[in-house]
């Protein structure tokens, strides 16, 4: 078995046993990045001296005897949205080509405090819009299994690297289903965290309301352990939740006996390709199998999630996007004179179509005989999603749904058509809307050989329960190591 | 809802950005086509519904009054594409 | 035809905070250009704001003592607009669920009462400067103001006239300043006040077109602003034009508002709340302790210092000036039960000492005990008027303890009344002369024998014993 095939928490315990040391590991991630990076494209920036540098200090602090995380040690990977102190934090896009943050996001810090060794910055999907990483202003990332193929987005970068083995674990964020969904095209596991739950302090802002940093991982366990290191109260995000604190003590008993699991048939009707609901209906027999009860319910104001998610997401992107005027930082367009000038030719410049286009959409909708026919529309049916989803958890613990309708499609297949390219998010984005949990695992293949994901969605706070029951699913099966060693004789 | 160009142009404005000739039809169209299909919100009965921003009830996360040192100007400018006498600079602003 | 103007004020004023209002820079005026920033009042992509509690403390303060409604559950939105002062391109303000509503302010405008009404006042933050470069005529743009919290006061289209206008604002002012909540210096732009006016023939039932007017910067600039403006539009509509709704600048220098953007074409803000701040609840238990530390207003002051200390209204209005100057007043007073006594000492002497120390009156400290202790042993003729000022004197510059110091410099009044008969024989025996023009009837004589006793003490004696004594001796010659 190869150091790429195993866990975080398997190398951190190699690395705390001294198996290897810590800059053994952050060179052998090094020189897989190395191989198959340019090819893959799925780092904006990596950072191989700062890497090793970090590595001889944590080695230090290991060989001093300090108590660190289980991951200590251990490489990783940071989305490109996430501010790293004096490191490129593009966000993927020319607008912030140069931008080089004075301070570290919490996440960031608390990470780093527990002595990971950051490899690089990730690509994704500029500014985080998308589903594919094709946005990006470095160019699209590759599915590892299939370099034709999308790694879904837009934490795609992330994906694609824990998916190809170049790291053991990346950060992402999700504001509709960017960790989650890209897991599922990758073959690897991801946790969206309620929404308070990890401080998005640093974190280059979405959709305020939407957004949350999360764990991408070769399984639930590595997850769980991430999210443990980067949750927490954080003053300085008065949207992080207080008093609260992930415990997964009891997460890993492999057990699922008497978790009431619902199934809203209408999550599996028409839309849903046949290979992706094969797949996740398989896992919940399998759960049952294993002694999980199941409950079919209906959730119809779901089907109304994506048009409330693209009015909320796109008003408050249009908003926190204003900000990039070519004033402060960032790309700033040498064509005109005047102050306007300055404006509006830096940001039509400096920002991709897409960015664009959900800039004037959001703006739409804000704007003056517009904002309650759309905007305050959206909140409503946004608070009518959340009411379902509390009704669906007096029934069930947890909900199991597919992450995405298809399998990774081809690059340029749906960029052309950005309406088609939303509905893919119709699983995902609910879960945000109404700022609860959801774990995304791997769950199968389609016949073409790509991985089929689906996810646990839970009630606010409720991860460790997600996470026992993906636990137990991932030691009942193999599909999240069946990705990797298909890789190896696969498409890489 | 199906957008004219005007509309278009107004955005633009407001979001401070120009587009092509092109790119303004193909925008129309695609905010056309996605604004059509968020009106099927319209099916969903919303009236007396309260609107959530937030994704919770919580209120009141304060801050003590309490002063803590500035940034060195050196990192707040840092990134600036034009700067001078320790300011951002810009075009004159007329008034 | 006869007009009459209808003026309308948005208020703004920078809250006395030690930090800003999302971050903890410092609120401090002047320091050099964008060094009092940090990431979070700059802009920088990822950061996130956190609300000052000291903000919605003073907000509540100054709703109450304006007589407003609290609203409970409150929160902040964005004002969406481009322009380089503002780095992230959108002010946090409140306007869906302002923190205060339905207000009154009364003022008193040549003894005529009346009650202004006010509209709502709310939170928001402050913007930067920009400063033109002229020399590669370029603007150059310094965030230090940024983020400092402001309350923009609205009242309701009430007043009638300039007049009324500065009346209100000057009560406004003295709440501010007296609940600490604000210095309200115009200079310095801690309080700015825009200026909505419009004209109608007087009786009209209807509002004229307004214009607003920015970037006033003093009472007397106010006055002549409506004044100028009112002008003009009653000028324009008596040309047979109309008024336009804009906004105009007053120019200080050229005594005239110019037009600035047309609200007309009025932009689009695009409002809408601020996720990244949760709402704020404002419970009953909250309002009753602001209320409890709410200092008592100045007018209340002034009515109580005439009515039951005795005072005239014009010492009341003086002791009032300055908080701290009327708080000195009320401690001394309480200490010394001489009302009259203290406000002589605080107006004829510690007015002049910080004039003369060039402190600011909120600056100074005087311990009212000590104070008390002075006028205690001057009314009870213990030291004489003279040592009263000397003392008091320094006890303003030293802290010094009254009666050492009066030991010390040897100011207490003699009690020693053999002293003061030997000293009135020594006086008799040397001025033959005068004692016979007392005799003779010249009561001048009396009071130069008096002198010369008082001198021989060195001015420690106390006069009513002095004369008393001098008299039964001379009468008994």
């Amino acid at each position: 078995m190869e150091l790429y095939d195993k866990t975080a928490l398997e190398i951190g315990r190699m690395i705390k046993n001294k198996d290897i040391s810590c800059r053994e590991a952050a060179k052998a991630y090094i020189e897989n990045i190395k191989a198959k990076d340019g090819e893959l494209n799925s780092f904006v920036t990596v950072l191989e001296e700062e890497g090793l540098k970090q590595a001889d200090e944590v080695q230090k602090r290991l060989d001093l005897g300090e108590e660190l995380s289980p991951l200590a040690g251990v490489p990783m990977a940071i989305k490109d949205n996430i501010c790293t102190k004096d490191v490129l934090t593009s966000c993927s896009s020319k607008m912030l080509y140069n931008f080089k943050p004075p301070y570290n996001a919490c996440a960031v810090e608390k990470i780093e405090a527990a002595g990971a060794v950051v490899l690089g910055k990730t690509n994704m999907d500029e500014f985080a819009m998308g589903g594919s990483t094709e946005t990006s202003y470095y160019g699209a990332t590759k599915n590892p299994y299939d370099y034709e193929r999308v790694p879904g987005g837009s934490s795609g970068g992330s994906a694609a690297a824990v998916g190809a083995g170049l790291v053991p674990y990346a950060l992402g964020s999700d504001t509709g289903g960017s960790i989650r969904q890209p897991c599922s095209f990758c073959g690897v596991s991801g946790i969206k965290p309620t929404y308070g739950g990890v401080s998005r302090y640093g974190l280059v802002a979405f959709a305020s309301s939407l957004d949350q940093i999360g764990p991408i991982g070769k399984d639930v366990r590595d997850c769980a352990e991430i999210l443990s290191v980067i949750s927490g109260h954080d003053r300085r995000d008065s949207t992080s939740v207080k008093g609260f604190e992930y415990d997964f003590s009891d997460s890993f008993d492999g057990s699922v006996k008497g978790l009431k699991i619902g199934i809203p048939t209408n999550f599996y009707g028409e839309g849903l390709n046949e290979d992706v609901k094969t797949s996740v209906l398989g896992a919940a027999k399998l759960l049952k199998d294993m002694g999980a009860e199941l409950y079919e319910f209906e959730m119809p104001v779901v089907d109304y999630a994506v048009p409330a998610y693209y009015i909320i997401a796109c008003a408050e992107a249009s908003s926190n996007l204003s900000r990039y005027d070519g004033i402060k930082y960032g790309y700033r367009s040498n064509e005109g004179e005047s102050l306007l000038d300055v404006f509006v030719n830096s940001r039509s410049e400096g920002f991709g179509m897409e960015v664009k286009r959900r800039i004037m959409l959001g703006s739409f909708v804000l704007s003056s005989g517009y904002y309650d026919a759309y905007y305050k529309k959206g909140l409503q049916t946004r608070a009518l999603i959340k009411k379902s989803f509390n009704e669906a958890f007096e029934k069930c613990d947890m909900i199991i749904s597919p992450v995405a309708p298809t399998t990774a499609f081809k690059i340029g297949e749906n960029i052309t058509d950005p309406l088609k390219m939303y509905l893919g998010d119709i699983y995902t984005v609910a879960v945000n809307l109404a700022g609860i949990p959801a774990v995304s695992v791997p769950c199968g293949f389609d016949g073409k050989g790509l991985p089929v994901g689906l996810q646990l969605i839970g009630q606010t706070f409720s991860e460790a329960k997600l996470v026992k029951a993906a636990y137990a699913y991932q030691q009942n099966t193999d599909w999240h190591k069946r990705a990797f060693e298909k890789m190896k004789g696969g498409s890489l | 809802m199906i957008l004219d160009i005007k509309l278009i142009e107004y955005l633009e404005e407001l979001s401070r950005l120009k587009l092509s000739d092109e790119e303004k039809e193909k925008v129309k169209k695609d905010l056309s086509g996605i604004l059509s299909y968020v009106d099927s919100l319209n099916e969903l009965d919303t009236t007396d519904v309260e609107p959530m921003s937030h994704p919770f009830d919580f209120t009141n996360n304060f801050r003590k009054d309490e002063v803590k040192p500035s940034f060195d100007r050196e990192l707040i400018l840092k990134n600036a594409p034009k700067k001078k006498d320790g300011c951002f600079q810009v075009p004159k602003t007329v008034e | 035809m006869s007009w009459e103007t209808v003026i309308g004020l948005e208020v703004h004023v920078e809250l006395a905070t030690k930090s800003k209002i999302f971050c903890s820079c410092t609120t401090e005026f002047g320091g050099a250009p964008n060094t009092h920033v940090c990431p979070v009042c700059s802009g920088l992509p990822g950061v996130l704001p956190t609300l000052n509690e000291n903000v919605v403390e003073f907000a509540i303060k100054t709703g109450l003592a304006t007589n407003c409604e609290i609203t409970r559950f409150n929160k902040f939105d964005r004002k969406n607009y481009f322009y380089p002062d503002l780095p992230k391109a959108y002010q946090v303000s409140q306007l869906y669920l302002p923190i205060c509503r339905n207000g009154h302010v009364d003022i008193e405008v040549n003894g005529n009462k009346k009650s202004i009404g006010i509209h709502e006042i709310h939170m928001e933050e402050d913007a930067g400067k920009l400063v033109h470069d002229p020399w590669e005529d370029s603007t150059l743009v310094d965030y230090n103001r940024c983020g400092v919290p402001l309350l923009e006061i609205v009242s309701e289209p009430d007043f009638r006239s300039a007049e009324e206008v500065i009346a209100y604002l000057e009560k406004l002012r003295e709440t501010l300043i007296y609940l600490g909540v604000s210095d309200c210096k115009m200079q310095e732009g801690s309080m700015r006040a825009d200026v909505n006016l419009s004209v109608r023939p007087t009786g009209a039932a209807e509002f004229g077109t307004r214009t607003e007017m920015k970037n006033i910067n003093s009472f007397k600039a106010i006055g002549r602003a409506i004044a100028y403006e009112a002008k003009r539009q009653i000028e324009q509509i008596e040309m047979g034009k109309r008024v336009i709704q804009e906004t105009r600048r007053w120019d200080e220098n050229k005594d005239a508002t110019y037009a600035m953007r047309s609200k007309e074409n009025a932009q689009d803000y695009r409002y809408f709340p601020e996720p990244d701040l949760l709402p704020i609840e404002i419970s009953e238990e909250w309002i009753e302790r602001a209320k409890s530390e709410m200092p008592e207003p100045a007018w209340a002051k002034r009515e109580r210092y005439v009515s039951e200390m005795g005072l005239s209204e014009y010492d009341a209005k003086v002791l009032t000036t300055e908080r701290s100057l009327a708080l000195l007043f009320e401690d001394t007073t309480a200490l010394c039960g001489e009302p009259k006594e203290v406000c002589n000492l605080i107006i004829g002497e510690l007015m002049r000492l910080i004039t003369e120390s060039q402190t600011a009156a909120d600056k100074i400290y005087v311990d009212p005990g000590k104070m008390a202790e002075i006028i205690k042993l001057t009314v009870e003729g213990k030291i004489n008027r003279n040592a009263e000022k000397e003392v008091f004197e320094a006890l303003f510059k030293e802290d010094i303890d009254p009666v050492s110091y009066i030991e010390e410099k040897g100011l207490m009044m003699l009690e020693d009344d053999g002293l003061v008969e030997s000293t009135v024989e020594e006086v008799i025996k040397n001025n033959p002369k005068s004692i016979e023009d007392y005799k003779g009837g010249k009561q001048k004589a009396f009071g130069f024998l008096v002198g010369q006793t008082m001198r021989a003490l060195k001015g420690k004696a106390n006069p009513q014993t002095v004369n008393k004594i001098l008299k039964e001796k001379l009468d008994s010659l």
